[in-house]
């Protein structure tokens, strides 16, 4: 599929840089025809990945969070990924409510899921996490 | 994220403006607290209309001064949120635990009411 316009993003996992990330990628999806209410959505979506790099994959010490933003004609895909401690159990994170850290209510993946139309997780203690997502703007359905 | 104080009787108003997030939360917890325990204010009212954004981390930060002002026997109420917080409010199931008043004045008689 045509590749409209790409960016990559790298940055320290500080909570300085998560307002920085969803402002950055939400500019750049503003070039596809997202409503208003889609990229405030997406702003969420980066604050929630990114937080969750910070908090989770890189819980007591920094290390570099990666963005990919990539535009096609009919979606965004957007790739958040850091090499930090990983995720044991992924289907038990994609819950609604599942926490390790109350004070975030256990609600991260559940807005991501909420607003992405496609959620790709992969992870491994040790290893890092890669999560690929990807949206379309209202009324385009994408090519298959 | 900015906050700004008023009291009215044992209620204490607080104006949010800017970003609740990760960064912005310790911040907005301790300014928060702190004033409740200056002001010993029993009532909390978050005053939202220049907010411009809140995720799951500002979320927990609401949701702990909730619990802490209810704690305490008081009541805590949410006045005039932006579309893009409001919906994220309403995702999270935020208010089914804390009321929305439709303004400032409406909100200073609700906490009265308890």
């Amino acid at each position: 599929m045509e590749v409209l316009n790409q960016l990559k993003l790298e940055f320290l996992s500080k909570p300085e840089n998560i307002g920085l990330a969803r402002l950055t990628v939400a500019s750049f999806a503003a070039q596809l025809d997202f409503t208003l209410s889609e990229i405030e959505e997406l702003k969420v979506v980066v604050s929630e990945a990114v937080s969750n790099a910070v908090l989770h994959g890189y819980a007591h010490k920094e290390g570099m969070v990666r963005i990919e933003a990539t535009l096609y004609p009919d979606k965004l895909e957007l790739v958040v990924a850091d090499q930090g401690q990983g995720i044991e159990d992924i289907d038990q994170a994609r819950e609604p409510a599942y926490t390790t850290t109350p004070d975030r209510m256990g609600l991260g993946f559940t807005f991501i899921e909420s607003f992405m139309d496609e959620v790709e997780i992969q992870s491994q203690p040790g290893q890092g996490t890669w999560i690929r997502m990807t949206k379309s703007p209202e009324g385009k359905e994408p090519e298959v | 994220m900015n906050v700004e104080f008023a009291r009215s009787g044992s209620t204490l108003v607080a104006k949010l403006s800017g970003e609740l997030d990760l960064l912005t939360a310790p911040s907005f917890r301790s300014q928060v607290d702190g004033a409740l325990q200056e002001s010993a204010s029993r009532n909390l009212v978050l005053e939202l209309s220049k907010l411009s954004f809140v995720d799951s981390s500002g979320l927990g930060a609401i949701l702990g001064r909730y619990k802490a002002v209810s704690q305490l026997g008081g009541r805590m109420l949410l006045v005039d949120p932006q579309p893009q917080v409001k919906r994220i409010f309403t995702l999270s199931g935020l208010f089914k635990i804390m009321d929305l008043a439709p303004s400032l004045e409406q909100a200073l008689e609700m906490v009265q009411e308890g």
